[in-house]
């Protein structure tokens, strides 16, 4: 008997009679991964129309960009607007989900759902409408707005993962600190935040790439030296298919990979 | 374990009791006022301008109380077209990651976990990856001079490059890639959950391994396909980027249009209008989808 003819699962179905099954699943993973690495390797063509494999390797787009001061100071922007953005959703969001899980108050489940609510808005409208306010503040093109738009749709991000570790986390160990002289502060830096360390860290790096990527609202309140790396990217592919947008892709997808893998390290480390 | 104050002390506990509750009470609600941040944020640059917004969509050019806007969605039969658009290419975009989504969900499901983990990398990385690299990756490679169009040729399958991006249904592949991770993450999880001894009882008992999977596995499985689905069809309606960038100007969704109103016609009044009754579809679909699934996980990320 050949291992075709093994039962596959526990339905008792032979290998043989879902082969298919097999390779759709291989098919659809190729579908969701191939087309976005496949930028990889054309962005090093030489050729205007990025072919693959390419007939003439070369770096011009990667010149073009790293020549180019726009796309230097849009950039600049990103990491600027990202960093802060991460720096500021972090705590806020570390502080509302472990106050929430903590005082199990009956408006807890307001105030849960109020926090989420820039998931659940679409993104457009929520552009449009930062964008009007912006401009009665005067604060559109302006770093600051970016940076509290953005924080607003990191917090939720950072409540959800920190919350779901906070569930795991047994709250006796702190009430034992406390009883044995520890503040409640003291208590958490030096017994629920190492616990829940790995969780902090992954929502830092998720809110870092959360505005790193966001088009939307950068697209209508952030312009002029303070565009984004996504508007002016997303504005550049109106006119043409600009080559050197590969070459930025190419990077980015080396960013989002080194973040999640560093974090996912960080991970492995605790555990 | 815990004894009540007025356990011990009696009656003449009782005031102690009540001032313990109320201190207990007042650390709470301090320790709730950490939240109040956040809180702050969202009320200042979420709900405040979508408040502010939904003033203006009653208000006509001059000012003045008026239903307006809404009227004219209802009497023009563009706006007609545009919903109808968004709500076909959000039923097709869910069908598409429905038929390819579930079978990788079972497939994921069936492998051992090693493999599994290893093989959702390959789910997580594009959904970590940003959106607008992965629409310029479908626009290389379905312009007219794009690999799929220069394989296409060589290979005979067609002779002129054919007109892949641009229209809708270019906009439907990207929009299926970018959405497809949103439906097989919950499904997944679902599947992962459900007892294998349930359908090894259904083969003991006779049922064949299509019929086990139809009547035992299947049904089990509907919770997650129920989350991820509606999951994906809500961000399709809000969608914006994909639809512009591939649709070429042919495919206008709500999304568009309000972007639309906004930056080339400055016409804040109908693009508020159809900012809240994009909201108001949005979240009827999410109360009806949480009744249906009962579940948790409906919130994802919103492109």
């Amino acid at each position: 008997m050949s291992w075709l003819d093994r039962p596959a699962s526990d339905t008792q179905i032979s290998h043989r009679s879902r082969l298919w099954l097999y390779a759709l699943g291989v098919l659809v993973l190729a579908f969701l991964v191939v087309p976005t690495l496949i930028v990889i390797p054309m962005s090093f063509s030489h050729s205007q129309y990025l072919e693959f494999p390419p007939r003439e390797w070369s770096l011009r787009w990667y010149e073009a960009y790293f020549a180019s001061p726009s796309w230097m100071r849009a950039t600049a922007t990103s990491f600027k607007a990202g960093f802060l953005t991460a720096l500021l959703a972090t705590p806020l969001g570390v502080l509302a989900a472990y106050g929430l899980h903590v005082s199990r108050l009956r408006f807890s489940g307001v105030a849960i759902l109020a926090l989420l609510t820039p998931t659940i808005v679409p993104v457009i409208l929520a552009g449009i409408a930062l964008f009007y306010a912006f401009v009665q503040l005067k604060m559109v093109n302006s770093l600051l707005g970016i940076v509290l738009a953005h924080t607003m749709l990191a917090v939720p991000i950072v409540m959800m993962i920190v919350g779901s570790a906070l569930k795991s986390f047994d709250l006796d160990q702190e009430r034992v600190a406390r009883s044995l002289g520890a503040t409640r502060l003291q208590a958490f830096l030096q017994v629920t935040a190492p616990q829940i360390r790995f969780a902090i860290v992954t929502s830092a790096v998720l809110s870092f790439l959360t505005s790193f990527d966001e088009v939307v609202i950068a697209l209508f309140v952030s312009g002029g030296d303070n565009s984004t790396l996504t508007r002016m990217m997303f504005m550049a592919l109106r006119d043409q298919i600009d080559p050197t947008i590969a070459a930025i892709s190419t990077i980015m997808i080396v960013i989002t990979s080194l973040l999640l893998g560093i974090s996912q390290f960080v991970g492995k480390q605790e555990s | 374990m815990t004894v009540s104050p007025t356990a011990i002390v009696g009656p003449a506990g009782d005031f102690h009791a009540a001032a313990l509750r109320r201190d207990a009470w007042l650390e709470r609600l301090g320790l709730a006022g950490l939240a109040a941040p956040a809180l702050l944020l969202v009320i200042v640059a979420m709900l405040l301008p979508i408040g502010w917004l939904f003033g203006l969509s009653f208000r006509d050019d001059s000012g003045a109380l008026s239903l307006e806007h809404y009227r004219r969605m209802l009497a023009e039969p563009s706006y007609g077209r545009t919903f109808r658009t968004t709500f076909e290419i959000s039923l097709a975009t869910t069908a598409i990651c429905i038929l390819l989504g579930y079978p990788l969900a079972y497939f994921l499901s069936q492998l051992p976990r090693r493999a599994a983990n290893l093989c959702m990398i390959a789910v997580l990385l594009p959904f970590w990856t940003s959106l607008l690299v992965r629409t310029y990756a479908w626009l290389v490679l379905l312009q007219r001079r794009g690999l799929i169009n220069n394989w296409g040729i060589e290979l005979g399958l067609w002779s002129e490059p054919l007109q892949l991006v641009h229209n809708a249904g270019g906009t439907l592949i990207g929009m299926v890639h970018i959405m497809l991770p949103f439906l097989v993450l919950p499904l997944y999880g679902t599947m992962r959950a459900i007892d294998g001894n349930l359908l090894r009882a259904a083969a003991s008992l006779g049922s064949t391994p299509v019929h086990g999977f139809w009547t035992v596995f299947f049904p089990l499985s509907l919770p997650g396909l129920a989350a991820g689905a509606s999951l994906v069809f809500v961000l399709c309606l809000g969608f914006y980027v994909t639809p512009a960038m591939l649709g070429g100007g042919k495919v206008t969704m709500v999304s568009n249009r309000i972007a639309n109103d906004i930056e080339l016609f400055f016409n804040w009044g109908a693009a508020s209008a159809l900012g809240v009754v994009l909201l108001v579809i949005t979240l009827v679909v999410l109360v009806l989808a949480a009744k249906l699934s009962r579940g948790a996980g409906l919130f994802g990320a919103g492109h």
